[in-house]
């Protein structure tokens, strides 16, 4: 199958000027006293630079006709800019690539949608840019809204639908794009759980209906479910390439395995400015020093953030991922009964966990604090440490559990039923000594 | 760099089996209800599929006449979109357009007209104030639309692409369908003073493109500036009022009008030919030759900014 997208040394190179990064944005009067002020900086300040940052550099990849490709990284590794260089958004500084065919590019779903407007002018003004023309949208128009389960609402304007109707009629249009080569970000991260599943089956559809997609995420389980093949971007470049598994695994191998974690500066977080976690550290019960651990065995988890702002009784939790990425335990402070009232700078808290019962094998941790209940993020750490649970003698000899068989061990109770040839519903009698 | 294995293309990741799919079932199979539908099979479509480059931007940048008029359905949507947001949720509707050139004519007449005995060559000073108010509304209105449209479509800019121009351009629309109401408010005084209109009419679609490319030339200068300058939407209202004060919209213009100032301003010209055209007097057209002139320049000049500008939006704004 021919090749549809090649990029050749793309490259994107940002200014950073750290006043300016303070500032909302430019004025032109402090442009004038600026240039005003040229003379005398020249004459004072010769050879001090602007700081530039590469974030894409000499990044080379083809993609043939119908291939799904994944492209994953952490925060700031160049994925949106990778995205946004390839749909035309933003010009790169060097480099060149060159797509053959109509390209979409969902980046972001329900662009252009406009609240005062009915859905029936939306999904017009929507479709119109994401370059389909006005009569491929007349005769497609039944179809989205069939898709959408909008009939009645098509001509209620936009402000009163609610959140989860509108990403339906979004999404609705732009599962009907006719474009050979379709760039998506995260669009998948968006909606309720059943919307998600939606977009999953239309994009496996789609993956099998010949066309070409770029897909960049950070969910690692739909990655490796879509994709035929993946990319993982880090500091702009790309460091490999080939079967999502395999480079889902690189992008998790990088991630530490000790039993402390300094977070202050870690640059994979969603956080809203008014606290930070600054440290992660996994203990025994005794506090002493832990990387790994048994399954059934024992775990403490000491969290420490940092409070910017006064917050009201807030969430801490953990997450515990598996190599894979998928999240399989969730813990939270406040479901358990913990209640830290009105706090402000430094807090630490910890979480003991008894008879942990995961299978042998790595994880991936992501401390978390919200506020209350965790409606709100404050500070979310993404995939900081690894831990290890090392096979362990069971209570009852040395056997051996296989991550593949199962994820979790629970005790449970077993015994053999001995009634009338496996009679189910008399256990009681029927139950040895 | 990593290089793990890379799937061949055309085979199916999952099986390893290639991907052999009759393109005549797959069309059948999937019209209809499908979503994503496969792209066109048509081999002749196939043939020429379109190729896009991205690379740097290298030597001077031209208009794409060409890819502009590829979007022209896309500035039809966006100017349609801004003309029904305005008139939404109003009383009046579309009675704005007229009311506000009819109480400027009404504001001038009485200030001007009568307090200060303006000269209005002979015809009456409100039919005079109105058709000079007209285009310069229509000016004005093109102008300061079309310099904030760009920062406030900065959702369209930072995630999708289409080229930029569209943006300032669809501006236009609210402010046509604006004149086009305020013109029976004319007409309406021109049978009131029963003054008969002339051919000269029929000049008035051309007064008015001239008119646009002036704006819309300086509108999208602004409108690129205000990207990276915000405090340029301050300083838009201030300049269309000095700017009409400077344009013979509600004074005849001064006899000795061919000073310089007077005759780089392509409104001067056209304001000038609107009226006369409008009230059958005889037309100008050694200015309006001034002011055509002027106004393709400046419509040349500000969009050729606006491209060399346009790459920049995205990381700006």
């Amino acid at each position: 199958m021919a090749r549809v997208i090649r990029a050749d040394r793309l490259s994107k190179c940002y200014q950073v000027n750290h006043l300016e990064a303070m500032l909302p944005y430019r004025t032109l009067r402090d442009q004038l006293g600026h240039w005003a002020a040229w003379p005398w900086r020249w004459l004072t300040s010769r050879g001090e630079h602007a700081e530039t940052f590469w974030a894409l550099k000499d990044v080379s990849f083809e993609v043939g006709a119908g291939e799904v490709v994944g492209i994953i990284g952490r925060n700031g590794a160049g994925k949106s800019t990778l995205l946004k260089l390839l749909s035309r958004i933003t010009r790169p500084t060097s480099g060149e690539a060159r797509l053959r065919g109509r390209v979409g590019s969902l980046l972001e779903v329900g662009t252009g949608f406009h609240p005062e407007l009915t859905g029936r002018d939306n999904i017009f003004l929507n479709g119109v840019l994401l370059g389909l023309r006005r009569r491929e949208i007349v005769l497609r128009f039944p179809e989205i809204v069939a898709f959408a389960e909008m009939e009645q609402f098509i001509d209620t304007p936009v402000k009163r639908y609610s959140s989860g109707m509108y990403v339906r009629l979004a999404f609705a249009v732009a599962a009907h794009l006719r474009s050979e080569i379709l760039i998506i970000d995260e669009v998948l991260a968006v909606g309720d759980a059943q919307f998600q599943e939606k977009c999953l089956g239309a994009m496996q559809q789609t993956a099998s209906s010949g066309r070409t997609i770029l897909f960049v995420s950070h969910n690692m389980a739909s990655v490796q479910q879509l994709c035929g093949r993946a990319l993982l971007l880090s500091r702009g470049r790309v460091v490999a390439d080939g079967r999502p598994r395999d480079v889902v695994g690189l992008y998790f191998a990088d991630v530490p395995r000790v039993s402390s974690v300094e977070l202050r500066d870690w640059h994979d977080r969603t956080t809203n400015g008014q606290g930070r976690i600054v440290r992660l550290a996994t203990t025994g019960t005794n506090g002493e020093a832990m990387g790994s651990t048994t399954v059934g065995g024992t775990l403490r988890f000491v969290i420490t953030a940092e409070f910017a702002e006064a917050v009201n009784d807030p969430c801490f939790g953990v997450l515990v991922h598996t190599a894979s990425g998928e999240p399989i335990l969730d813990l939270r402070s406040r479901h358990d009964g913990l209640r830290l009232g009105r706090v402000q700078g430094p807090v630490t808290v910890d979480v003991t966990l008894d008879g942990l019962g995961l299978y042998p094998g790595d994880y991936l941790l992501s401390p978390w604090v919200s506020e209350t209940l965790g409606q709100q993020e404050i500070d979310w750490v993404k995939y900081c440490c690894t831990l290890r649970v090392e096979p362990a003698p069971g209570p009852h000899g040395d056997l051996r559990l296989n991550p593949t068989w199962g994820k979790y061990w629970v005790p449970s109770r077993w015994g053999r039923v001995r009634a009338a040839c496996d009679a189910g519903p008399q256990p009681d009698r029927a139950r040895e000594p | 760099m990593v290089y793990i294995q890379r799937i061949p293309a055309g085979v199916r990741p999952d099986t390893g089996a290639a991907m052999t799919i009759d393109s005549r079932d797959q069309t059948e199979a999937t019209r209809g209800d499908a979503l994503f539908p496969p792209p066109a099979d048509d081999p002749a479509e196939q043939a020429n599929v379109p190729e896009t480059v991205i690379r740097a931007r290298c030597g001077w940048g031209v208009f794409d006449l060409l890819e502009l008029w590829g979007y022209r359905e896309l500035l039809f949507f966006l100017a349609w979109r801004d003309i029904k947001v305005r008139y939404q949720q109003t009383v009046l509707g579309l009675a704005w357009a007229a009311l506000q050139p009819a109480l400027m004519t009404v504001v001038f007449t009485l200030s001007v007209g009568r307090l200060a005995r303006g000269d209005s060559d002979g015809s009456p000073y409100a039919l005079f104030v109105n058709a000079g108010l007209l285009p310069w509304t229509f000016f004005a209105a093109v102008l300061s639309h079309a310099g904030g449209s760009v920062v406030d479509n900065e959702r369209l800019i930072t995630k999708v692409y289409f080229p930029r121009l569209l943006v300032p351009f669809a501006a236009a629309g609210p402010a046509l369908i604006d004149f086009l109401v305020a013109t029976t408010i004319l007409g309406a005084l021109m049978v009131g003073y029963s003054v008969p209109p002339g051919w000269g009419l029929l000049w008035l679609p051309a007064v008015m493109l001239l008119t646009a490319l002036a704006a819309l030339g300086v509108g999208a200068f602004l409108a690129a500036l205000n990207v990276a300058y915000r405090d340029v939407r301050y300083v838009i209202p201030f300049l269309v009022q000095v700017w009409m004060f400077a344009t013979p919209t509600i004074y005849l213009p001064p006899p000795h009008s061919l000073a310089l100032p007077f005759r780089l301003n392509p409104m001067t010209g056209l304001v000038a030919f609107f009226r006369a055209a409008a009230l059958g007097d005889d037309l100008p057209w050694g200015q309006f030759g001034y002011s055509a002139a002027a106004a393709v320049v400046v419509f040349a000049a500000g969009c050729y900014w606006f491209r060399r500008a346009e790459d920049s939006f995205a990381d700006v704004i």
